[in-house]
């Protein structure tokens, strides 16, 4: 049977908010346990939430980021349930009212086709804090730092199809974040965080299938390999007659498998109501339109603006502008070099290439834009070869300098000098006459042993271009 | 001095003719003489106050006295207090001390005034007698084997007994004024989002608002002005300029229209009781008010629609007791569940219990609409009740409540017969209005009190209005004899 997959995801930003969302404590990452929780994230009695006019700033500029619609009246409700690093027992979050409504936004894939991804919803909400159940014997200890932290929940529709048009949904939704600069997008510290909902059905069937849950998925990696892992599941039990039951399951990457965590039958009732503490929230029409005029160029215009402006294709134009901080450093080589169609292909296949086998971030990446530039302009004006680009940009990426200084020192600068390589061909030539001849006599092939007796004597330095051309000239004297 | 009101206190301090340290003195005597016959306080801070007495005339020498600087005054154990117990009646919190003040805690340390200890009230201020508090019962001074009313029994009987001039209290359905009525004393819960929630412990969120309750009218407008404040800490705290209610008791009532609701004088009501608030009526009408008969149609709707928001509010409050990171925690928890359980089994008494459950099953999937969602239509509908009404007349005037104080444990096995004795204060919760009880005669020997309701932001006109009858009346001025060789 044909099956169709169908996956809806639910996305958890951090915002980057300097104090957490209801409280005035610091939202950084990493300090020692329970040092940034104050009195109202330790839910102590008494203590009442004041809401961060900063978190909604930031979803109200992803809300026109993914052309939403923004609520004009935006309510906070209280979702009930107990665990010990839920403070208060319930978790402000919003049900009925979210900051933003129904958006949409646009996926790139490797064909370069495209498409639109609906995005149901995206609400603001506190983080729990966390439960660390290594490092005590016998009990769990708790770090509430986290407690409070802003959280943009996206919730997509359910209209994705396959593990890579989930990955390619994730990665604009970190390209929007990160380029708004609403979330630092650091999945390895948790600040994006992923719910996959997956379910199947016979191709053609209307229904949908009962879906399972896959809770907090934390690399595009991982959300790939647990959605196949979880479609084969489901497609085995159907195909065997069984049924899919509808539960929260985690993904455990060294197995690469999905196990129940808990099944919705006896999941909580959370009994959401309004927050009574917090007023709703209202916006005008004026504070979104002054949001809207200060958002800076978004993944999609930008996409469009470098096919037209130095003629890329969408392909490349897309994976250079998934994110900001890779855009802006394409920019910086193509203002080096002017030469944006060799920018895109160093940067894109030779730098990423490199920062991925060597699983170093872009942010750590050892060569500046500067420098790449001025490599590919080493190229362009017959310096060096292409070939001989790539040994340069291996010990530009180990430390070893700026390209001219690694050229100079490893002595690669080609001979282009046409009074050098003319003595070099006249000697080639006075020492083998009778190859002379032969050529002379209608051996078209003895071009290359030429060739490769010049670029011998120059030690492979001699521009081959330059060789071609004077040894056409004095071989046909 | 100590049968003297907070005003007198405070011109009698103005004049030297007592000092902070001796009234304090005074006080703490006497608390001790009597306070087992009472058990108003649950925390006294005699070194606290003495200090805080000592700093009051120091401050008053050099000139820069407030009106309550100096003045000893009780809180309810509700208010976060730093560094002192902060149990809210219940076993829950007997070991919590907040690590930060109450915004009204705040702003009464920062006039100078003394803090003589933290009152009784019902667990969690659920209740109308200071019968489930955790440390025992507090008994009304008019007759000991009365009940005060509550939740803030402890501050009325506290007033009544000459432990204190004057008292913070709360107020969610009642629990100023029913106890302010029981104890023959005045209080006044403000307009919602007058006095901040800060560090006030929540039972019902949207419906708790502290308040001042004191001997006269005049005592409370001098301790509204402190209180009342906008404070961005609490949300839902309203930015309105605070009046200086001491400075316009004096204003003429003449004219000032007066609505007496028939269905705050119908079935349920203690004849006696309705007696004496007519004649008070009577008394403003000879000043110059002119009293109308309205309707308030949906009074009987009152407590079924309370009786789900305040419990679905204070379920989800209490959820934050939990055994983890503060308060009680049941000894050696087998597991977290085990934890759970017995933490809140052990912590929590009867009545915190039953209406964690009636609230918990008003949210649950499958209630949720036909009991919190009906119970906030009809919030919405009460309110626009007395938003017509209040196009008519200027203030409601009713009893505070329809019976006297019960005697203890009357009433403990018939929760349902308990809140019912609410059915005149409840409302105005509902609506977020400013209420207040003033004392309006006797029955029995037991105080009647007069129950004033206010548009939005009129508190002004509740206070004058309450002022202009005492100064025609004395009831607020009878005191209660208690014995020092005299038990229970």
């Amino acid at each position: 049977m044909q099956w169709e997959i169908v996956i809806g995801l639910e996305v958890h930003v951090q915002l980057a908010t300097q104090t957490k969302i209801f409280s005035g404590a610091s939202t950084a990452f990493g300090a020692e346990p329970n040092t940034q929780a104050c009195a109202i994230d330790l839910g102590l009695p008494g203590t009442l939430p004041v809401f961060n006019s900063e978190a909604l700033r930031k979803a109200v500029q992803f809300g026109l980021a993914i052309e939403a619609e923004i609520g004009k009246r935006s309510v906070f409700d209280r979702k009930n349930y107990f665990y010990p690093d839920l403070p208060k027992g319930y978790q402000v979050t919003q049900m009925d009212f979210p900051i933003v409504g129904q958006g949409q936004l646009e996926i790139t894939l490797e064909d370069g086709s495209s498409k639109v991804i609906g995005v149901t919803r995206a609400h603001l909400e506190e983080d729990a804090g966390k439960s660390l159940h290594e490092d005590f014997e016998g009990m769990s200890g708790i770090d509430l730092n986290r407690a409070g932290t802003p959280l943009l929940e996206i919730v997509s529709e359910p209209d994705i199809r396959n593990a890579k048009e989930a990955v390619a949904y994730l990665k604009k939704i970190h390209a929007i974040i990160t380029y708004l600069g609403i979330s630092d997008g650091n999945m390895a510290e948790g600040s994006m965080r992923c719910d996959v909902n997956i379910s199947v059905r016979p191709k053609g069937q209307a229904e949908f299938g009962t879906r399972c849950e896959i809770k907090n998925v934390n690399s595009f990696k991982f959300v790939e390999k647990a959605i196949h892992c979880e479609v084969q599941r489901q497609i085995d039990i159907i195909e065997d007659g069984g049924k899919i039951v509808q539960e929260t399951r985690l993904y455990d990457p060294d197995k690469d498998e999905t196990r129940s965590m808990r099944s919705k039958e006896v999941a909580n009732d959370y009994r959401y109501f309004p927050e009574p503490d917090l007023l709703p929230v209202e916006i005008d029409d004026a504070y979104v339109q002054a949001i809207r005029e200060q958002l800076p160029e978004l993944p999609d215009a930008k996409i469009e603006r470098f096919i037209s402006q130095y003629q890329l294709s969408k392909y490349d134009a897309t994976q250079l502008a998934a994110s900001r901080l890779l855009a802006d450093y394409f920019e910086q080589v193509v203002s080096a070099c002017g030469q944006a169609k060799l920018a895109a292909n160093w940067v894109l296949v030779e730098l990423l290439g490199q920062l991925n086998r060597s699983s170093t971030e872009l942010s750590d990446n050892p060569i500046s834009a500067e420098q790449l530039g001025q490599l590919i302009q080493r190229i362009q004006d017959g310096t060096i070869s292409g070939r001989q680009a790539k040994q340069v940009f291996e010990a530009m990426y180990q430390g070893e300098g700026s390209p001219d200084a690694i050229i100079e020192a490893k002595g690669l600068k080609q001979v282009s000098d046409t009074g050098a390589l003319e003595a070099m061909i006249d000697e080639i030539m006075s020492k083998n006459p009778a190859q002379v001849a032969d050529y002379r006599g209608g051996k078209d092939k003895l071009f290359g042993f030429f060739v490769g007796q010049v670029m011998k004597a120059s030690k492979g330095q001699a521009n081959p271009a330059v060789v071609n051309d004077l040894l056409k000239a004095k071989l046909q004297g | 001095m100590l049968n003297k009101t907070l005003t007198e206190q405070s011109q009698a301090l103005a004049k030297g003719e007592v000092s902070s340290l001796e009234l304090t003195q005074a006080y703490i005597q006497r608390i001790n003489q009597l306070e087992p016959q009472v058990n108003a306080f649950i925390s006294q801070t005699p070194e606290q106050a003495l200090a805080q007495a000592k700093a009051a005339d120091e401050r008053r020498a050099k000139g820069d006295a407030h009106a309550l600087t100096g003045i000893p005054l009780a809180h309810k154990d509700i208010f976060c207090t730093q560094g002192v117990r902060t149990s809210c009646g219940s076993k829950m919190l007997d070991n919590f001390i907040a690590p930060y003040n109450a915004t009204v805690i705040e702003r009464f340390n920062a006039v100078g005034a003394v803090s003589l200890g933290k009152t009784n009230l019902d667990e969690f201020a659920m209740g109308s007698s200071t019968e489930s508090s955790f440390y025992g019962p507090t008994r009304n001074p008019w007759q000991l084997d009365r009940v005060p009313g509550g939740s803030s029994g402890g501050a009325a009987a506290a007033i009544a007994a000459n432990f204190a001039a004057g008292a913070t209290g709360t107020d969610t359905g009642g629990s100023i004024r029913q106890p302010a009525a029981f104890c023959g004393i005045s209080g006044i819960k403000p307009t919602y989002g007058r006095v901040s929630r800060w560090g006030m412990i929540a039972y019902g969120s949207s419906l708790d608002q502290g308040g001042p309750m004191a001997k006269s009218c005049s005592d409370l407008a001098l301790m509204l002005e402190v209180m009342a404040s906008f404070d961005a800490k609490d949300s839902t705290s309203v930015d309105q300029p605070v009046p200086a209610y001491s400075q316009g008791l004096t204003q003429s009532i003449k004219g000032l229209r007066i609505g007496l609701p028939k269905e705050y004088f119908g079935e349920g009501l203690d004849p006696r009781i309705a007696d004496q608030v007519q004649a008070a009526v009577k008394t403003l009408e000879t000043q110059g008010a002119i009293i109308k008969e309205i309707s308030l149609p949906l009074t009987h709707l009152a407590i079924p629609a309370y009786y789900i928001i305040a419990p679905a509010e204070a379920s989800t409050n209490l959820s934050r007791y939990d055994g983890v990171k503060f308060g009680h925690r049941c000894d050696n928890p087998k597991d977290l569940q085990d934890l759970y359980l017995r933490t809140r089994q052990q912590g929590f008494g009867t009545e915190v219990k039953r209406r964690i459950l009636i609230g918990t099953y008003a949210l649950s999937a499958g209630y949720y609409d036909a009991y919190y969602r009906k119970a906030q239509q009809l919030r919405r509908m009460i309110k626009n009740d007395f938003a017509a009404a209040l196009q008519e007349v200027d203030v409601i005037a009713g009893p505070a409540t329809p019976n006297l104080p019960w005697t203890l444990g009357a009433k403990s096995q018939d929760p349902v017969a308990m809140y019912l004795e609410d059915l005149y204060t409840i409302a105005v919760n509902l609506a977020g209005l400013p209420g207040m009880s003033v004392p309006c005669g006797f029955v029995d020997g037991l105080p009647v009190g007069l129950q004033l309701i206010g548009n939005y932001f009129q508190e002004q006109q509740l206070l004058t209005l309450g002022h202009q009858y005492q100064l025609q009346s004395d009831w607020h001025l009878q005191q209660p004899e208690l014995s020092t060789s005299g038990g229970n």
